[in-house]
């Protein structure tokens, strides 16, 4: 029984399971999944479908942090990347064609990991701490997907393209298929070569992990590049769900919806140890939590207060000074009952 | 900078004018325990007004443990202190401050941020209007300066002066609170001769003025230069207190590492030293003139295969810069090293590693261990390494090398997926020679690979080191017990303040009191 | 022993030499003035009166953010709650004025949600060890979430007492200075000499150049690590006032991704992200130009607005590599 209760993704999964109860509670079919025309519907289809974006976001930035470091500017590659999917959309001669929607997504994801390998030059290279590094982006960048779109909201309509987000494919959505798929390929890329010990050693103990003879500043270079690359995947399908490039809005606060999930998932901070895993249900948790406000009947701009009592409750609990203080607590009740 | 002329006082003559007065400082039979170790086991120490006062030992001796029990950094747990004949505790450093008794640490414990003046006077700065008084602050704060005869703008930001500049400003923030007794823990370690001589003046003006002074250093020259009093440790315990003008040198580093090594005789394999080196062995590395500014004067080394030489010297006397130059841990500012005869260049560990050199560090926590990583992750960190993330190790190859090494290091508890951080000591340091030697070095530089480790784990270890020559590994051993360095090596370097003073064959007629010799003098010939 | 005894013949003279610690803020002044020297030279009527006035008018709200941001970067922490507390304020204020409460009750309780929430903050970053940028995500998400509560629309402000100190103000000439304006720069004034002149902001500092130095100088370090958590709270609350003045309403959705520009203020003002160095003047400075950023592309007319962020992001870059140069040189 403790060894459960002491399980990192315990209190986690105890929060994501308290949403789905709250939620059938006031609505007790909503777990229910049914299908049409060959597709399947439902609020767990939904939640799936709604986390994809944020999915592949946290799937990078748990890397980073693994390397101690932080990605802030993974918002604004989101929208640079739907900006130039789609203004390549509408500038070319055959804007639904599929061949010009793969092109988007080519260019869109390319330029985005060199977004990221500049990050990583600017963190592994020249030694800059990674909240500063990447603030630059994070500023600059969403600046950037308004010259492209020359801040007006390209709308475009081209089918392949859209089927990114509201396509489906053997009755799942085709943006869940992408997320959860690139997930389930980086958790095996990174647990099957040498690149998640790799990285934990560099966050756990750089000097020692030098002196061991690892490459860090091609590690933490990379993880960047990765991460800008992911970001790019999760601003195609952002564009791809509204088909409008909305250089101000597409990924807004999405770097702190990320790293509040790698957090929730038990990844620390402080770099070394992460779970992929933890990571998964952090962005469940966040996706169900909109989901749960929604149905509850509360306003949804009231969300971000759920936001932070999950956060606090989930990094107190996580706390190890909160909890030798409840340690003490209890130990201090058993004497008490027993010396009574 | 400094007004006063060194002059070398007559010690015993110190000591007869102090004899008569009472110590200010007495602890009487102190115990410090950490979880699974007694850090200090009832050891004496008295401190008298007026005198310096040096303590000794090797790393592990428990000299850092004794000023931190004192300053009630760590608690005592069993023996008391007195205070000018007051039993006392104090709750921490700021609470000793308060009650006179100032530590000066060998990392300056001071903000370089800040200007000169704060960092001296910032406690009991003088106000005006509510708020700092700036000008009568610098005044107050040249007032100090200059008893410590240094001649700086006191609104200068700290950090743009020398290290040795750092550590008188240091002493004078001590004298603010009118300090009674002065700890002084390593500070001459990165001062250069004038910086210490500027140092040693200041500390015999406070000397005069009847300050209590506690002095750590590694430098023998300096301890006699200085000090009215020695007390040795060793091992957590008191091995001998004396008046400096009594005491040798020869015997004070006696005294400091002979005997430690005690219960590891008879248990190893006496090498058979004479079988190591065939007559036209070529060398496997050789470095000529190699050096680095601040941590090791050029030397010239020369390593051949099956053989292990052995390095002597006392703690900060350059032995573990050396072994660093030879891995890239750190560049060498001069000088070439050339493997099998072709000029090599190493200048990251990881180069080191493409020509299969390995190390590991004196430092096990801060520069070995990956804590939080299992026992098999940290084995095949070193291989991996060398691969690259790309080309991971396939896992049975993985699981293979892990279990081989831990069967033949027999590492405690045998399970691979343990963390390494909840293992001992000596259990860690098999697991950190596990990953290097998975590496199959050519040449392994050992950096005190047996401190701190129970002594089975230590014959284990040492026993290792002999078969691994045997076969042709050739191995740099590190270790401040010279009965080790002795047992196991072909040939000896001596290091003494950071330069190589010799380079002598292990034979019948070098034992542990001819080696303690060359190591206090810094000559091979007495 | 004795200080009394020692006498001093004369002051130690200072270097005339340029003390490294002001470069940064040098090099920030120099390109605000390069910035108005192009503006005046590119652009008529740039430097005049009402575009230096304009230039404190507009930007009030986010002098008083960057100078509480200011006291947290310092000690080496962060704080992205500043953009929501600011708008928790004006809606409080907004609120509870349209509720008919008395503007003497109001403005200290608009002010002091700031500082409970910066006083959580550092609780839970001092005591549970939290990180200053989990706890202070923590702080914005329930500020900005309390917005909604209290008021999900736009609430205008038609108090008496609160317009009549918002048209309050100073004109002479061409010059204009508004009730905004001044109280901003009196917070400037107040954390230049809380953090020159006092222990605490000197411990400010000494927590930033190194907390273990700092405890070991029997400085009280978890005291100011908390407290500037209080101070950039209640600067923020106090901003939420100024900006209610500015716009005469409160809103849930004001100051969205202010924090940012207050970090990029105080970056750009010479304060190093690391903490230790740097000053509220400097990032006085930084505000002024941002500000001024904003101002030459209205002025260049051609140029469309998003220029603003990439200007402010190239000059972070600059900034940035600048001061990892400064740093590099000094090890």
């Amino acid at each position: 029984m403790t060894r459960i209760y002491k399980h990192r993704l315990f209190w986690p999964l105890v929060a994501l399971a308290a949403l789905l109860l709250a939620c059938s509670i006031k609505r007790p079919d909503i777990l229910g999944i049914t299908v049409l025309d060959g597709h399947l519907f439902g609020a767990p289809i939904d939640i799936l479908r709604n986390s994809a974006p944020l999915l592949l976001v946290a799937l990078g930035m748990t890397l980073v942090i693994a390397t101690r470091g932080i990605d802030l500017s993974v918002g604004a590659t989101v929208a640079i990347a739907g900006a130039v999917a789609l203004t390549f959309i509408a500038s070319s001669d055959q804007p639904g064609s599929l061949g010009t929607a793969l092109g988007a997504i080519f260019v869109a994801v390319g330029l985005c990991f060199l977004l990221g390998c500049f990050n990583g030059l600017l963190v592994a290279k020249f030694g800059i701490q990674p909240i500063i590094a990447t603030l630059i982006l994070m500023t600059a960048g969403r600046g950037m997907a308004m010259l492209i779109t020359n801040g007006q909201i390209t709308t475009v309509t081209s089918a392949p393209f859209s089927s990114l987000a509201s396509g489906f494919l053997m009755g799942l959505p085709v943006a869940a298929i992408i997320a959860y798929g690139v997930y389930l390929v980086v958790s095996i890329l990174v647990r099957r070569t040498a690149l998640g010990m790799l990285l934990e050693s560099v966050g756990i103990n750089p000097e020692a992990s030098r002196l061991a003879g690892v490459k860090s500043k091609t590690l933490v270079f990379t993880v960047y590049a990765l991460c800008g690359l992911l970001a790019g995947l999760a601003g195609l399908i952002f564009a791809s769900n509204t088909m409008a490039a909305d250089a101000n809005n597409a990924g807004l606060f999405i770097e702190l919806d990320a790293i509040l999930a790698v957090v929730i998932g038990g990844t620390s901070l402080a770099g070394g140890k992460f779970n992929l895993s933890g990571t998964l249900i952090g962005v469940l948790i966040i996706t169900t939590l909109s989901l749960t406000v929604t149905v509850l009947g509360v306003s949804p701009l009231v969300t971000s207060l759920f936001k932070a009592i999950v956060v606090i409750a989930v990094t107190l609990m996580m706390s190890t000074r909160l909890r030798t203080m409840l340690a003490g607590l209890r130990e201090r009740r058993r004497f008490q009952e027993v010396s009574a | 900078m400094i007004a006063s002329t060194p002059q070398q006082r007559p010690t015993a003559a110190t000591e007869a004018e102090h004899q008569p007065t009472s110590p200010i400082v007495q602890m009487s039979g102190i115990t410090v325990e950490f979880p699974g170790v007694k850090a200090l086991e009832n050891v004496d120490f008295r401190l008298f007004p007026g005198e310096v006062h040096a303590l000794m030992g090797e790393n592990g001796a428990g000299k850092s443990t004794l000023i931190k029990a004192l300053t009630g950094v760590n608690q005592i747990a069993s023996g008391s202190i007195t205070v000018n004949a007051t039993p006392i505790r104090f709750s921490g450093p700021a609470d000793a401050r308060e009650n006179g008794i100032s530590t000066v640490y060998q990392e300056v414990n001071l903000c370089t941020n800040l200007t000169v003046a704060e960092n001296i006077m910032l406690g009991s700065e003088p106000r005006r209007f509510g708020g700092l008084d700036w000008r009568s602050m610098r005044r107050q704060a040249a007032v100090f300066l200059k008893r410590m005869g240094l001649n700086i703008d006191p609104g200068s930001s700290l950090g743009s002066h020398s290290l040795a500049v750092q550590q008188l400003v240091a002493i004078s923030r001590a004298m603010v609170v009118d300090a009674k007794v002065l700890i002084l823990d390593e500070p001459t370690s990165s001062l250069d001769t004038d910086e210490v001589e500027q140092l040693f003046a200041v500390m015999r003006q406070l000397r005069e003025d009847g300050v209590a002074i506690l002095f750590v250093s590694h430098f023998l020259d300096q301890i006699y230069a200085i000090s009215d009093r020695i007390t040795i440790l060793r091992n957590g315990a008191l091995v001998e207190e004396r008046l400096t003008g009594e005491l040798p040198q020869r015997e004070l580093v006696s005294l400091m590492i002979a005997g430690t090594s005690d219960a590891t005789v008879g248990q190893v394999i006496e090498r058979n030293v004479v079988s190591a080196r065939k007559s036209d062995a070529k060398p496997l590395l050789q470095a000529v003139g190699l050096g680095r500014k601040g941590a090791v004067q050029p030397f010239d080394l020369e390593l051949y295969p099956g053989e292990v030489i052995g390095m002597a010297g006392l703690l900060g006397s350059g032995r573990t810069e050396l072994a660093r130059l030879l891995y890239g841990a750190d560049k060498a500012d001069e000088g070439s090293i050339q493997l099998h005869g072709v000029q090599a260049k190493l200048r990251t560990p990881r180069q080191a590693l493409g020509h299969k050199i390995a190390y590991t560090s004196e430092d096990r926590k801060g520069e070995g261990v990956i804590g939080d990583l299992s026992v098999a992750e940290n084995i095949i960190l070193g291989l991996q390494a060398a691969r690259g993330w790309t080309r991971p190790l396939p896992a049975t190859k993985a699981a293979q090398v892990v279990d081989a090494y831990i069967k033949a290091l027999g590492v405690r508890p045998a399970n691979p997926q343990a963390l390494l951080k909840n293992l001992s000591g000596g259990n860690q340091q098999k697991v950190l020679l596990a990953r290097w030697l998975a590496t199959a070095p050519k040449l392994l530089l050992l950096d005190e690979p047996t401190r701190g480790i129970d002594i089975g784990a230590k014959t284990e270890i040492m026993n290792l080191v002999s078969e691994l020559a045997e076969q042709g590994m050739s191995v740099v051993f590190i270790s401040a017990e010279l009965e080790e360095v002795l047992r196991l090596s072909d040939r000896i370097v001596v290091m003494r303040d950071h330069t190589k003073v010799a380079e002598i064959p292990s034979s019948q007629d070098v034992d542990v009191p001819r080696l303690i010799e060359i190591i206090a003098t810094g000559e091979e010939n007495t | 022993m004795s200080v009394a005894t020692a006498t001093v013949s004369g002051r130690v003279t200072p270097k005339l030499s340029l003390d490294r610690r002001y470069l940064p803020v040098i090099g920030t002044v120099v390109v605000f003035l390069l910035m108005l020297l192009v503006g005046g030279v590119r652009y008529e009527n740039f430097l005049s009166p009402a575009v230096i006035s304009n230039l404190f008018i507009n930007n009030a709200h986010l002098i008083v953010l960057a100078t509480g941001m200011t006291f947290v970067i310092l000690t080496g922490g962060i704080d992205l709650s500043v953009g929501a507390v600011l708008a928790l304020s004006s809606v409080i204020t907004a609120t509870l004025l349209q509720a008919g409460i008395p503007l003497i009750i109001v403005l200290p309780v608009a002010l002091l949600a700031g500082s409970v929430i910066g006083l959580g903050m550092g609780v839970m970053i001092q005591y549970f060890e939290v990180q200053p940028f989990v706890a202070t995500l923590a702080g914005m998400f329930l500020a900005r979430g309390l917005c909604f509560i209290f008021a999900p629309q736009s609430v205008p402000i038609r108090d008496q007492g609160f317009v009549s100190l918002t048209n309050w103000g100073l004109t002479v000439g061409r010059w204009r200075l508004t009730a905004a304006v001044v109280i901003a720069l009196l917070v400037v004034v107040g954390a230049l000499w809380v953090l020159h002149r006092t222990r605490f902001g000197r411990t400010v500092y000494a927590v930033g150049g190194g907390e273990q130095s700092a405890t070991l100088m029997g400085l009280r370090v978890a005291r100011t690590k908390v407290l500037v958590y209080v101070i950039s709270g209640t600067c923020a609350s106090l901003a939420g006032i100024l900006f209610a003045m500015f716009s005469r309403s409160g809103y849930a959705l004001t100051g969205v991704g202010m924090e940012l520009d207050a970090i990029a203020a105080v970056v750009i003002g010479g304060t190093l992200l690391v903490g230790g160095m740097g000053f509220v003047a400097g990032s006085l400075v930084g505000v002024m130009v941002l500000g001024l950023i904003q101002t030459i592309i209205t002025f260049e007319g051609t140029l469309s607005s998003w220029w603003t962020k990439i200007v402010i992001g190239v000059l972070l870059l600059v900034f940035v590599i600048l001061q990892r140069i400064l740093s590099l040189r000094r090890t």
